[in-house]
């Protein structure tokens, strides 16, 4: 699909452009990022490097103790490569305190506990190295809704929301990212084996081909089917979309006044910037 | 006549009147003193784009001492500027100003507001009502905001009006990454190109750069001639000063090579016109 296909010197540049723009804009230079030893932190890493100097970045590997080990390697290979500041703040201890009172809880709980956990050390560093918090959720992540709110969904600026995990990929192979990071199975990490294909039942490369064409061109659902994909998939993607857009959102405001935050009180984030 | 011309490819901030103004006089301090006749800024540069409920508070009228600081500067260059403007009757409009030795030549209100994707100014702005050529030092001129210029017949009736020149100008956001080169870009140097070709008129366009809430303005400011071929432009998404030297020798010749615009009939199409206006009225 040709949409899908970026150019990626063009995307690098816009995002390059993107990070060092709205960063310094607000009288900031430094920016802090969670480092999972994934392909996703490891390009906006890349991209925040070239942005500000590698000095003025700091990412942190906040590994779980049921983390792959792989992944912490992966983490510090990538910091090494691009040559960011880097540390590792394991997250074991806190989750645990936790846990030992609700014992019962199940994986997801405990996946979004982690996520909010590692959040609250990104913004607690956030105000340390007087820093902004770089998100690196995907467009795929961010419409499927695979992603904790107020976990690794929170950020002051995502460089890479806007783009599919096919255009990470792609994007990735050509900004210098270590090769064993680029071609291993993406994972959320939350337990051995877990890789996301399998966890949601379908293909990166697939779904972005479905939400390129259902997003981006707007297809109706016989377009779809007509270009071959199964309808009860597309059905199932729009539902994911649909049923977990509260994410993308702020909390809805109950409206009493004649003027209501971001109804009809409206202004950029870049207001004065 | 021979003129030169920069084009101020700028970063306006969000909201920041008083900074823009200073930033945009250093601009035409700049100008004057290598020696150009005229400057060129971006639709909105004395406030910046996405300003939402923002839009009542860096309006300025223009008898505010802002724009009659301008209108002083333009005793020793001319100067294209784009600003929110609030009337007499308390509406905002997006215009623009071609100021000349002292007084304002020509006023523009954007009559296109753009209200769909990432675009919202209607619910913000009043829009123009007219399409006028007007006379400068340098020729009959006309001026379009951004949106305006998609639309065939502004350029069309600036062009009818005796306008030989058109100034664009443009606060035009990127996007489009699946290209050769940037999508908004190339559809941009499309239309303007083939404008200058239908119309045997000179484009002189004016895009901003720098970032709005993630959104980037990509720059790539242009001359561009009557033949349809550009002359000099700016750099992709980074502030530019770019010089065009204008040469009236060429629009003379595009004009004797190409003279559709002479053979243009006026009374065809406003007879069409009419017809249609009549039978969608029916």
């Amino acid at each position: 699909m040709a949409g899908l296909v970026a150019n990626t010197e063009l995307l690098r540049k816009l995002l390059v452009g993107f990070v060092r723009d709205e960063v310094r804009k607000v009288g900031v230079s430094k920016v802090v990022l969670g480092l999972s030893g994934g392909i996703d932190s490891a390009l906006v890493v890349f991209i925040a490097a070239e942005a500000l100097g590698p000095e003025n970045v700091h990412a942190i590997c906040m590994p779980y103790k049921t983390s792959n080990p792989e992944s912490e390697a992966h983490a510090r290979l990538v910091a090494t490569a691009c040559g960011v500041n880097f540390s590792v703040v394991p997250i074991t201890a806190m989750v645990d305190a936790y846990f030992d009172m609700f014992p019962d809880a199940d994986n997801m709980r405990r996946g979004n506990k982690m996520a909010r956990e590692r959040m609250t050390i990104l913004f607690d560093h956030s105000a340390l190295l007087r820093a902004l918090v770089l998100g690196t959720s995907n467009k795929t992540e961010l419409l499927l809704g695979y992603g904790t709110l107020y976990g690794d969904m929170a950020s002051a600026l995502n460089p890479i929301g806007d783009i599919y995990k096919s255009q990470v990929w792609q994007l990735s192979a050509t900004m210098g990212i270590p090769a064993e990071v680029i071609e291993k199975q993406p994972s959320a990490d939350l337990w051995a084996g877990q890789t996301d294909e399998e966890e949601l039942g379908f293909s990166y490369r697939l779904v972005d081909e479905l939400l390129y064409r259902m997003v981006d061109q707007r297809l109706t659902k016989a377009e779809l089917v007509a270009d071959g994909f199964d309808g009860e998939f597309v059905d199932n993607i729009y539902a994911k979309v649909k049923n977990s857009h509260f994410k993308r959102r702020l909390p809805i405001i109950a409206k009493v006044s004649n003027r209501t935050i971001d109804r009809d009180f409206r202004y950029a984030r870049d207001w004065g910037k | 006549m021979d003129f030169t011309a920069v084009l101020a490819q700028i970063k306006p901030k969000l909201g920041c009147v008083a900074d823009n103004l200073a930033a945009i006089e250093g601009q035409i301090i700049k100008a004057r003193e290598a020696k150009a006749d005229l400057i060129v800024f971006p639709e909105l540069a004395l406030s910046g784009y996405f300003l939402k409920d923002l839009v009542p508070e860096v309006a300025l009228r223009i008898d505010s001492p802002e724009i009659l600081h301008l209108i002083e500067l333009s005793r020793g260059i001319s100067i294209t500027i784009g600003f929110v403007e609030e009337s007499d009757d308390y509406h905002f409009f997006n215009s623009a100003l071609y100021l000349e030795d002292g007084i304002i030549r020509h006023l523009h209100r954007k009559v296109y507001l753009p209200t769909y994707g990432l675009f919202d100014e209607q619910r913000y702005l009043a829009h123009g009502e007219s399409f006028r050529a007007f006379d400068t030092k340098f020729g009959r001129f006309g001026m379009l905001i951004c949106e305006d210029m998609w639309h065939l017949s502004a350029s069309y009736i600036l062009a009818m009006d005796g306008a030989t020149t058109l100034i664009c100008l443009s606060s035009s956001p990127a996007r489009g990454i699946d290209g050769d080169s940037l999508g908004s870009a190339a559809a941009w140097q499309k239309l303007t190109s083939t404008t200058a070709m239908f119309l045997n008129c000179r484009v002189l366009y004016s895009n901003r750069v720098g970032f709005e809430d993630g959104v980037n303005f990509w720059g790539g400011s242009e001359y561009i001639a009557p033949s349809g071929v550009s002359v000099v432009r700016g750099a992709l998404l980074e502030e530019d000063f770019i010089t065009a030297r204008v040469d009236e020798g060429a629009l003379r010749r595009e004009r004797i090579f190409s003279p559709m615009i002479r053979d243009e009939n006026l009374f065809v199409t406003m007879q069409e016109l009419q017809r249609i206006a009549n039978e969608r009225g029916r």
